[in-house]
Order: structure tokens, then sequence, then C-alpha cells
């Protein structure tokens, strides 16, 4: 059995060692250099685009609108955002002209010799004041004017949130070339087929005629979800305009100042409860800004939505959220994808209600807590898998929580001590998979090949991009077949070797696509009993089944589909019923200290348990959960995009200041296991949870040091310097 | 990555003798020791078409010298060699603590003493040790030598004093008359490593038999465009007593010698509060 063992990662030895290639270090021959020219103001008409006469321009291939043979358009869910801007630019650095040259610096300075005149038009900067609203979502449940009139208290709170990079260790990068008739995408990406479906509109291609291809990608955490299928046409379009190779690499500034990044947001709780805390209403308001374009902005919306009242059983809910247009660029995926945000507010909005009602946030918690058989603000029944009260218990436990409060406590009322203690609680869920219908319209493919020499490969869409992709396909293969793990190799996302098994996001990859390629290779189980007698022992037996089973073909494939559980019912229109397959749990407890005299905050200690379903290699699990909460504890302490005029001023790692590993405090990671039927042995997702809790919790605990709650992100010592005179 | 290496010229000196010469030739040249600022420039394109006048050769600027009032830095001494130096550990702490808190391991292997001084930003984490021990910053050029004093050697943001054609060949530091009763020195960034200071304070006090303040010299760094000593602040404790009172009046006086303001990377509010806390505290003795 491999599942549930910490096979090695697959990709670590290459990585580790530096033989792993970023596009950027991948030979490829005669390949030119493209650099893009971007707009200089948030919003205005392009007057005149001119080019230096002195510069020249013969030893350079220069791209604009003009030269789009099919739609200028980044496909995505709306027609909205131009592949490069056309006669109006709405937001600072969007792309207007692309240029490539043989020799990338002077590429550079042929950039510098493109001007553009614009005709200012007014921006909106402020979400509050837009008038463009991309999607709006409402959620109902009981009676929400009854649940108020009931209530012994009412509590209201507002919460903010900033932006937030990705901070990938590898910047965006695509190069294009065409190969006998075919027009060869590859890069950094986490969605070969969302490229694909990009590159067809913009081209007027057959999926035939295009191939996208991922090469080792340095990370993505949702920032290479959308954002490759624009860096692909422009890549592409210079390509094939050159007739040769053309590669676009970003620099870490303009990948920052560029791309796209987590939607900054306000929700506001007006909440009713009786004196005893027992939740009877909760109104919920939600804003997003999606910046210029829509992007992935509705869905990012839907999941905050989804997520908004929390892990907390409610009669009476109501959530109005939407997505705003703003003159900034577009935001997009980021981790979590709308879920930290509105998570931030409702567990912080416990302290807030913990004061009103003098009874402690933890005891609150226990006393509304989502368990078997509690109804969500959908109307979801919660069957099966639900383990956010082990969680909570076990972190607090494991914290020793209630005796930290106390202490500190003690430690705060002396004067002469140089720190103030604070120790800070969080619970959360997280709906795994697509939202809604989005598995049923995916219907992803996955599968598994045999060769007739006996190489057995798992074919997926799905990306490698640091998470444990390989590593986890070829434990849930093993386990399936009830053979080695190394006897499974992984096919490479390439759209002309592998089937669509939708893009790699959402918390999706291990749970869904994993259990496709369970399934599949459970179909080839079947087969080799029939057709050879048994499963194959040995390598030796597993050549001469091949053969067999292959009858002189080269390979034969086993590939299935994704099949909706029936008893799942989702009403896209309502917003009622089954928003997830399942949800994954997780509790965090951080336990921080502030010097008195610079307000620095220094985590002394992070003690998380996350219910996950099924660890299929614990150590990679737990990786994620470390990575993750790290990525949190950056957004609640240090993280800050900072925008003027509508472009981020900050765009460096010197000015936006991510945590290094001296930041990263001790973790103790709890993984609790409650088996989802639907999951592959059980497993549910991790790739999101982690970065949703940190937050609130960091602010709970800055509020027991302190006696302050800050209902904002970052706490920076400045927020609390202030919060404190 | 913009910088275009091609586009460059390297003059790469054998000796001091011969970079003061080149350098004279070609007085456009970016003098390089340790390169951790000027690579940032160059990986935004902006060294493009430049000479850079690379001083790894010149072997005689990597040495500590201990003479017989004081140590004697090469300009291409690292942020590592000094930390790791017995003297200057023993006698200069407050230079040695502000070395440990350069960028990061990586940095400090890298950077020096004179590239830092050359750099000349606001936020260097060497200057206000290198201020409250009175260095004197030893220069070289066309027309020979000079000695220009710590609080001399700015002239603004990223400015120096330096004519056409210097360079720094080494640092001095005096041993102080009397050991200093109490020293310190704190930098505030905003995470535990790879952080540029928001504020910097080094402070050194000696306190006479009497209970007397004989002495103060006190410094912060990212206050102002260069890093200021609080000479009003000073000039009021000597010859009082620290008490509460003479403290709290001390710290009001401090805005006499420096401006913080809101950037990118902190407040005004902010730097003058927290550079107000730790100045009353190193007075009290709260802080280590």
């Amino acid at each position: 059995m491999s599942v549930g063992k910490n096979e090695p990662r697959r990709d670590g030895p290459a990585k580790l060692t530096g033989r792993a290639l970023y596009l950027d270090d991948v030979a490829i021959p005669g390949c030119w250099h493209g650099v893009t020219v971007r707009s200089t103001v948030p919003h205005g008409k392009i007057k005149s685009i001119s080019y230096d006469p002195s510069f020249p321009w013969d030893e350079c291939v220069v791209v604009t609108a003009k030269d789009i043979p099919g739609k200028n358009l980044v496909a995505l869910i709306e027609a909205d955002q131009p592949l490069l801007a056309d006669g109006i630019v709405r937001h600072r650095e969007e792309a207007i002209v692309l240029i490539a040259h043989a020799d990338r610096a002077t590429a550079y300075e042929a950039a510098k010799r493109v001007k553009i005149e614009y005709e200012a038009l007014p921006p909106v900067f402020d979400m509050e004041k837009s008038e463009k609203i991309f999607k709006s979502f409402l959620i109902s449940r009981g009676d929400l004017d009854a649940g108020f009139a009931a209530a012994d208290v009412v509590v209201t709170g507002e919460y903010r949130t900033p932006s937030q990079e990705q901070a990938y260790i590898e910047n965006n990068a695509i190069a294009a070339y065409e190969e006998d008739g075919v027009l060869i995408v590859t890069g950094s990406l986490q969605c070969p087929y969302y490229v694909l479906k990009a590159m067809k509109q913009i081209f007027n291609r057959g999926e035939d005629k295009i191939r996208v291809i991922q090469t080792v990608t340095g990370g993505g955490f949702g920032g290479k979800e959308e954002y490759p299928s624009m860096l692909a046409g422009h890549a592409a379009l210079l390509a094939l305009k050159a007739g040769r190779p053309v590669k676009i690499v970003y620099d870490r500034h303009e990948d920052m100042a560029a791309t796209t990044k987590r939607h900054p947001a306000v929700v506001r709780h007006r909440t009713g409860l009786t004196k005893d805390g027992k939740l009877l209403a909760q109104d919920i308001e939600v804003v997003m800004d999606g910046g210029a374009y829509a992007t992935l902005s509705a869905v990012v919306l839907s999941r905050g939505t989804l997520h908004a009242a929390g892990v907390y059983e409610c009669p009476n809910v109501r959530v109005k959220s939407k997505v705003v247009m703003t003159h900034t660029p577009p935001n997009g995926a980021f981790r979590g994808f709308g879920a930290p945000q509105t998570l931030f507010a409702v567990e912080l909005h416990w302290e807030k209600i913990a004061d009103a009602l003098k009874i402690d946030s933890l005891t609150l918690r226990q006393r509304n807590i989502f368990k078997l058989g509690s109804t969500t603000a959908t109307g979801q029944h919660l069957l099966e898998s639900v383990g956010a009260e082990e969680c909570l218990q076990k972190t607090v436990k494991n914290s020793k929580y209630a005796a930290k409060r106390k202490e500190y406590d003690r430690w705060n009322k002396n004067p002469k001590n140089p720190t103030w203690k604070g120790i800070g609680l969080s619970v959360c869920h997280h709906g795994a998979g697509f939202t809604g219908s989005g598995e049923v319209y995916l219907a992803s493919r996955a599968g598994i090949a045999l060769t007739k020499t006996g190489e057995l490969i798992v074919l997926a869409a799905s990306t490698e991009i640091g998470q444990g992709t390989n590593t986890m396909f070829a434990q849930v293969a093993s386990d399936a077949l009830g053979v080695p793990a190394s006897w499974f190799s992984v096919e490479t996302p390439d759209t002309h070797k592998v089937p669509d098994s939708g893009p790699t996001v959402a918390s999706r990859t291990c749970m869904i696509v994993g259990g496709l390629v369970s399934r599949a290779t459970k179909d080839l189980k079947r087969a080799f009993e029939a057709e050879h007698g048994r499963v194959p022992r040995t390598t030796a037996e597993l050549k001469k089944a091949a053969a067999a089973l292959c009858q002189g073909a080269p390979a034969r494939r086993f590939e299935v589909q994704y099949e909706k559980p029936p008893d799942v019912t989702w009403d896209d229109a309502t917003y009622r019923g089954d928003a997830y397959g399942v949800y994954s749990y997780a509790a965090i407890v951080v336990d921080l200290e502030i010097d008195k005299l610079t307000y620095e905050v220094r985590v002394r200690k992070v003690t998380t348990a996350q219910d996950i379903g099924k660890a299929i290699n614990p150590l990679l699990a737990e990786g994620q959960v470390i990575g993750g909460s790290t990525q949190g504890l950056g957004w609640a302490l240090l993280e800050e995009p900072i925008f003027k005029d509508g472009v981020m001023i900050n765009a460096t790692f010197t000015n936006y200041v991510i945590p290094t590993s001296l930041d990263t405090p001790p973790f103790e990671v709890i993984l609790v296991e409650k088996p989802y039927s639907r999951g592959p042995f059980g497993a549910k997702g991790v790739g999101e949870l982690p970065m949703d809790i940190p937050g609130p919790a960091v602010a709970a605990a800055v509020k027991h040091a302190t006696g302050r709650l800050i209902p904002t992100l970052p706490q920076t010592p400045e927020r609390i310097s202030r919060a404190l005179q | 990555m913009r910088g275009d290496a091609k586009s460059m010229t390297v003059l790469s000196p054998r000796s001091a003798a011969e970079a003061v010469k080149t350098y004279a030739k070609v007085p456009t040249a970016l003098p390089l020791a340790g390169g951790t600022d000027l690579m940032v420039g160059w990986n935004l394109g902006q060294l493009n078409g430049r000479a850079v006048l690379d001083l790894s050769r010149v072997a005689e600027w990597r040495r500590i010298k201990v003479v017989g009032d004081g140590v004697d830095l090469g300009s291409l001494v690292t942020h590592a060699q000094i930390q790791a130096h017995p003297v200057l550990r023993k006698r200069f702490p407050l230079l040695v603590a502000a070395c440990a808190t350069v960028g990061a391991a990586q940095i400090q292997n890298r950077g020096t003493i004179g590239g830092n001084i050359a750099n000349a930003s606001p936020a260097g984490d060497t200057f206000p040790a290198l201020a409250v021990y009175e260095a004197t910053v030893r220069v070289i050029g066309p027309n020979g030598r000079r000695a220009v004093p710590m609080s001399e050697i700015f002239a603004g943001v990223k400015k120096t004093t330096l004519k056409p054609g210097e360079l720094i060949e080494a640092v001095f530091l005096p041993f102080p008359d009397q050991t200093p009763t109490r020293g310190v020195f704190r930098k505030v960034g905003t995470r535990a490593a790879q952080a540029i200071s928001k504020t910097m304070f080094a402070g050194l006090i000696w306190t006479a038999k009497n209970g007397e303040l004989a002495d103060a010299r006190l410094a912060f760094g990212s206050l102002a465009p260069t890093v200021k000593r609080l000479y009003a602040v000073e000039g009021f404790l000597r010859g009082r007593r620290l008490t509460d009172v003479s403290i709290a009046a001390a710290a009001e006086l401090m805005t006499n010698d420096v401006s913080p303001i809101d950037d990118i990377r902190s407040t005004r509010e902010y730097r003058l509060i927290v550079s107000r806390n730790l100045l009353i505290a190193f007075l009290k003795g709260e802080v280590k």
C-alpha cells in the first residue's frame, strides 16, 4: 500500500539540485524575446501610437490589436477582456503593443521608443463608489426579520482585507512557435486547457492545430490560473508574425504590477444572538474589487459568498454580495479564492460578539459549530465527513489555548514586561472542488495508459506546481491497482497527450481528478483480471500482460469522465442546495507576542488541525498546511500591495514584504481524517484550506494582547501603534 | 532581468593606485564593491551602457587593521568580516550588531562597509553605529588623500560629498577614551531578515561617578535623508541626571534633528512614536 505513506516527492530531487528547468532556462533554438508596452494611464482613449524613427524597427517584430487573426479576447467567463487594448485602456499596465527582438535588452530598449498618447478619462478606484457590478449574489435562509426580533443582542462589524500578490518563485513565462502547422504554446501555467480554449478564439484554430504544454512551473497559487491565457496569446501573436519561436518572460516588477492578485474586500456583519450566544440571524454584505475586467471575479465572489456565514448553523441568514469594476489591473484567482476575505470577517466578528455577550469566543463557537447533520446557509445538509468540532477540540487542546489565555492576561497586566502576549483562534470550512454545478459543467476526464512494453502512465491535465500532484497521482494509482507506486509515471500535461481533467485549482486535483485516476486504474485492474487472469506481480509479468492487453497497439488507454453524484442537487438560480460535494475543515491557534516599544509582532507558535478526509501523503499534506498557513500569516501581518493612481507602487520584493524562513514560526500540524465516501481513499481538498484563517486568528491574538480589535489586514506595527494611541 | 552586460564596460584595476588612476580617467564609471545594491539597478536595466569600476582585485582594501588608537576597516571589508572580528566585537559592539541586521547572510557575505557608505541610502544599516563611534571616512583621489568625518560624508538621499574620482579606501574607528556605560543598537524593519529599516537607533552614554551624564552620543537612521545625530538631545542631557523628567524633556527635542516622512515602507507617525519609545527606553536602561 502506498496511500498514507510519505513517498518521496517525485519533483523534489530535480528542483533541489537545480536540474529542473523553468521556461527561461530551456534552450529553444532561434528564440526571440518578447516585451510588452503597457498603458501609463488608468483610463483613457488611445489617441496615437508612434514609433521613434531613429530606432531600427526593421530588426523587430511589432504587434498591436490589428494583428489578431480572430477575436481580440482573453476567453474566460465574460467576453470583456481584450488581449491587447484597442482604442481604450481601462487600467494601468494594460498591454497595448508587443515587440520581439533577437536580443532581450534591445527588445526592452525598443519598448521605450514607443510613444502612446491618451485622452484621459475619469477613473474609479474606490470599489464602494463603483457603479459597474460584474456579478452579485443573494443567499437567503429562514426569516431574517424574525431572527433579529427574537435576538437578545445584535452585533455589527465591518472588516477589510487587502489585495495580495501570489509571489510564486518563478515569474509568468510562456514561449510559442509553430511546428508542422501546429501552434505550440509552452510555459509556466496551471491550466493547459484554459489556455487552449483562449487560443482557439484568438487564432481561429481547431484543437488539432494548437498544442499547450506545461513546463516545470515555479508555483502558481492561482496566479497562473487565468493570466497565462493572456501571455500565451501575446507570445503566439509575436511568434506567428516573426515566423520563429518567441518567449515572453516577465521580470518581477512587471509580474507584480501587471498580473492578477487577490480581490480586496469589505465585509459587513449584523448578527443577532440569544444572550447565551446561540446564533439567530446573520445579515452579511460583501463587496469585492474586481479590477478592470471580469476575469474570474464571478466565481471568486461565489466562493466568498458561500463561505461568508462561516462554519456555523444559523436558522436565518442573508448574504448579499457583489463584485465591482475599478480601473485597476484585474484581480483574479488566489489560493482560497474569495473565502479568506469573508472568513476573516465572520471569524473575527466572534471577538466582537464575545465582548458584547461577555462569553469567550471559543464557547460561542462551540455552541454554533457545524456538526454531522447541520444545515448550511444554502440549505445543504452535512451528512458525512464533518470534522469541524474535532479540529477545534484538538487545536484548543494541543495549543493549551485556555491556560495560555489566562497566563497571558496575567503577563499583560504587568507593566514591567517588555511585550504583550496574545493567543487567538479561528475555525473554518472550505468547499472542495468547483462550486455548485461547476464539476458537472467541467465534465473532467482522466485516465491511465498501459503501453505494450509495460509502462503505466497517468494521464491528466492537472499540473504539478509544487504541491505534489505527480506524487499523489502515482500513490492513488498504486493502491487502486495494488502494485508499487514506482511502476507509474505521470504524463506531462500536454493537450495533445492528456485528456481535459479540468483546471488545477479549487483544491480539486486530489479529490476530483485523483478520484478519476483511481477509477480509471480500477478499469485497468479489471482488464488485467479478465484478460490476463490477475494483476501482474512482477515487472516481467507486467510486460507480458501488457503485450496481451495491447494486442499489437502501441498502448491502451483507460479513460473515465466525472459523474455527478445522484443525490447532490444545486440550483444556480436560487443559490440553494449542495454548494459543494463536501467541505474540508480547519482550526488554528496563533500564539504571538508584541514588542511594547516597536509594536513588532513575533508569532511564537501556530497549532492547527485540518480535516482533509485522508492524507494520501501525510508529509506532503503537512507541507501544504505549513506553506499555506505561512502565506496566510504573510497576508495577516506583512503583505499589502500599495496602489497609487491605479498602479501598485511597491511592486518589488524589497517593498512588498513576504515572510522569510526566519519569520516562519514553529508549527504543530494535526491531520484529522474524516473520510469522504466519494474522494479517493476518503480524501478531500487541502490546497487552499490552510490559507483561509491565519488572518482572523492573528487579529484575535492581537486583540488579546493589546485589547484593541483591528478589523483590517495586515496587522502591521503601524496599525497596532495607531490603535494604541 | 533588463541588465545588458554586453552594453557595459568593466574596468578591473589590480591595486589601489591603479583604481584611482583608472577612475580618474573614467569618472562616470560606477565603483563595484560587493555589488549588493548595484545589482538591483543592473536588474532594472539602469546600468546599461555604463562603465563599471570593479574593485574586487584591490586586495589592500579588504583588510581590518588594529592600530594604536583605533581600527582601520578597509573599504572592501564585508559585514560578515566585521561580525567575526574579535576586537570589533569587544570595542564596537553596536557596529557588529548593525552588520548582523544587514539583509541576510548572503548580503552580509558580499556587502562591504565602503559600498554601504558610498551608496548613501537613508536606511544604511551601519550608519547610526558609525555616527556614534564618530568614524572617519578615509578617501583617496586624484588629489591625494583626505579624511571626512562621518557627520560630513552624506549630502542627501543617495548622495555623498565624495568628489569626482574619489574612492573610499577605509573607515577609521577611533577607540573611545573611556568605555561607554551603556550602548544599544536597534533596527526596526518589517520582518526578521531582508528588511529595509523603518527606523534605526544607536546610542552610547557615559555616566560620571556623581550620577550625572558625562556624555551621550545618539543617532537615528531612516528618519531623515541622512543619518542624524541628536545633537540637541545630547547637549540637553550632558551634565544632567537621567530621571523620568529629564528623559521626557530630552525626547521632546528629538524633532530638532530628525524629520521622518510617510513613504511606502512606513508612516511619519509610526517612525516618530517608535523612535521616541526607543530613545526613552534606552535612556532609562530598559532596552538591551
